[in-house]
């Protein structure tokens, strides 16, 4: 078991340098970057109804489990999950129509940022909900389609809900093919982890006799490596915890940021944006640019377009 | 047959006829087959497709919906109906959501049996007719069990309409036979629409009053209408739809007259009664001598002791009383 983690407050420099990315995966990571910055900048300016939770400084998660997961594996995201949208479908127009509800969006505007369904990825906004969800969908694969995987990205804040736990009992005694990505990014809301977690998502899974991988690096590279053998073993159905030890760069959702500036610092001096610029100047710059100039092209080209339309008795 | 065996004969069918159908919950297998024995024999036929739960009933309810996303049909147990408050999130904001939250519709084939009400001596926790709590919810729809609906072709209709169901089941119903077993009257189907008259066809002709009740009170309004009957000569007839919500209230209207009384279990306030006399009033005001009356169980918790018991639950006596009460205007 290992001691509760606040990497928010942690020691932030002196990392290792993180390893050089394939182009896809740093262009990857920029445009779910970017990606969210727009959002901001369109809220900032109120072009943006409702509200949004951004993925800043956690987009190297699910780029780094995108070779690992296939077209047939189920992705379950949260309300955090712009980034696994991208890093699944590449879409960003059809992700920031759904935002702005205008024409093309992925569900016609009714779900907005955090409720998503696709193929076979979904997204809701209940915080746990989605667990037994995926482990009856994982119940399913594990008998008609052997080798798939159900994959729920859950916050450390997700722990505090029952169903979590329900659904790891389940996916535990019925052997599930069940991978749960935990991004600790050491805050709920406003709520440090240490003021709301008691123990360690470590002790929760082994209570369960869950395996559980604990992910500290941003390395996408290394992450890869580290998970390619447990999640295979997911595939035979031997769930799995993957926890990683992430920093929430922005706000919960926007403008509502309550963390001393300490913690925010320690947050940017992790974040893997500004560590790649440092370790990968030339890589770096030249994908950064065209990313943002890509956004930027999409955001306007959206935003252009008229609204979404779709029925209530449809 | 009684109710609980031909629920039992409609799981068999159903887990028969789709390979994709599977049956979940607390204590479902062989050889106890359920708390109220309704999965019996399921899980001896049926290995694969009959899950034993862990004590979850969230859980297990969002196991069902990830089933039914995954182009499966399934049913879950609920042990007793009470504990639904605890799917309540996975019912409301997940299943019943997903139909149409994403834009385009997405069917779900699921149902969630509950079985429901009290006479039992359960106590508070274990005797409720929560209906009431999920009437209105969009992409859910209500079902009861009736000793007038083949419950195959319930299911069937619950499997069809592609979205989650619950189907709450008096468990009094259980051990009692399917079809009528008053001589006074006869019972028969206009669609999805038990409608129940006296045997005479003069008294069957112009009814006095229309009682509206879901099935798990079918027999309470009928010993009402025979008392009415024999003993005031006031004859009645008795609607009871399968499906409570949502309602089809334009298949009721032709067998409405200008005394019409809802009678339910549930407890008072914000009954499913009040949505039914709504949606009657809307349509056929004019035609009523007065508003739709409700008959229902009194504002209060369900006791254990039978003589308490008694005291709080609807009973033929009260339904009787408020015919009357109507008739009088």
């Amino acid at each position: 078991m290992t001691e509760t983690l606040t990497p928010a407050l942690g020691p932030a420099t002196g990392g290792p340098p993180l390893s050089r990315l394939a182009d896809d995966d740093l262009e990857l990571l920029l445009l779910i970057r970017h990606f969210e910055l727009t959002l901001l900048q369109l809220y900032g300016r109120g072009e943006l109804n409702g509200t949004t939770h951004t993925c800043l400084g956690q987009e190297y998660v699910p780029v780094a489990l995108r070779p690992l997961l296939g077209p047939g594996d189920f992705v379950f995201s949260n309300h955090r999950g712009h980034g696994h949208y991208l890093a699944r479908f590449g879409d960003a127009h059809g992700l920031l129509a759904e935002i702005m509800g205008r024409e093309g969006a992925v569900c016609g505007g009714v779900g907005g940022s955090q409720h998503i369904h696709r193929d076979r990825y979904l997204s809701t906004g209940v915080q746990g909900e989605s667990l037994p969800v995926a482990a009856g969908v994982a119940l399913h694969l594990r008998r008609t389609e052997p080798g798939a995987l159900a994959c729920v990205h859950i916050g450390d804040g997700t722990w505090g809900e029952g169903a979590v736990y329900e659904a790891l009992n389940m996916a535990a005694l019925w052997s599930l093919p069940l991978l749960v990505v935990v991004e600790n990014n050491g805050i709920a809301q406003s709520t440090p982890t240490a003021a709301q977690m008691a123990g360690t998502v470590a002790g929760r899974a082994a209570a369960f006799g869950v395996d559980h991988h604990l992910v500290v690096s941003a390395d996408v590279n290394e992450i890869r490596t580290g998970l390619e053998p447990l999640v295979a073993r997911v595939r035979e159905g031997r769930p799995l915890v993957v926890e990683f030890v992430t920093h929430r760069l922005g706000p919960h959702s926007k403008g509502d940021d309550t963390r001393p500036p300490e913690a925010i610092r320690a947050a940017e001096e992790n974040d893997w944006y500004a560590r790649y610029a440092q370790d990968h100047p030339e890589h770096f710059h030249r994908f950064d640019g065209p990313a943002r100039a890509l956004v930027q092209g999409v955001a306007d080209e959206v935003a252009a377009r008229p609204p979404s339309r779709w029925s209530p008795c449809a | 047959m009684r109710v609980a065996e031909n629920l039992n004969a409609a799981l068999h069918g159903l887990l028969d006829d789709d390979p994709t159908a599977y049956v979940l919950g607390e204590d479902v297998l062989d050889p106890y087959g359920g708390a109220f024995k309704v999965t019996k024999g399921l899980s001896t036929r049926f290995p694969d497709r009959v899950i034993t739960t862990p004590i979850s009933e969230g859980g297990l309810t969002g196991v069902a919906a990830g089933l039914a996303l995954t182009g499966n049909t399934a049913v879950a147990e609920i042990m007793f109906g009470d504990f639904a408050a605890l799917a309540f999130d996975q019912l409301c904001n997940f299943a019943a959501k997903s139909v149409s939250m994403y834009g385009s519709r997405l069917p779900l084939r699921m149902i969630v049996r509950c079985p429901t009400g009290g006479g039992r001596g359960y106590g508070p926790t274990h005797s409720q007719s929560l209906q009431k709590h999920f009437v209105g919810m969009p992409g859910l729809a209500l079902y009861e069990m009736s000793p007038f609906h083949d419950n195959r072709d319930v299911l069937a209709a619950m499997v069809d309409r592609g979205e989650p169901c619950l189907f709450f089941e008096d468990k009094v119903l259980y051990t009692r036979p399917m079809g009528q077993a008053d001589p006074l009257f006869r019972a028969r189907l206009d669609g999805g629409l038990a409608v129940v008259d006296p045997v005479v066809p003069e008294l069957a002709a112009r009814p006095d009053y229309v009682i509206v009740t879901p099935g798990g009170t079918a027999h309470r309004a009928l010993e009402a209408m025979r008392s009415l009957l024999v003993e005031e000569e006031i004859s009645g007839r008795l609607l009871v739809p399968s499906r409570l919500y949502p309602l089809d209230v334009e298949a009721l209207l032709p067998h409405l007259g200008g005394v019409v009384l809802v009678a339910e279990e549930g407890t008072a306030g914000g009954t499913w009664g009040g949505e039914v006399a709504h949606l009657v009033h809307q349509r056929i005001w004019e035609r009523l001598r007065g508003p739709v009356r409700l008959v229902h169980s009194a504002a209060s918790v369900i006791p254990t002791a039978a003589h308490l018991e008694r005291e709080v639950l609807l009973t033929a006596s009260a339904i009787h009383h408020a015919v009357r009460e109507a008739l009088r205007g």
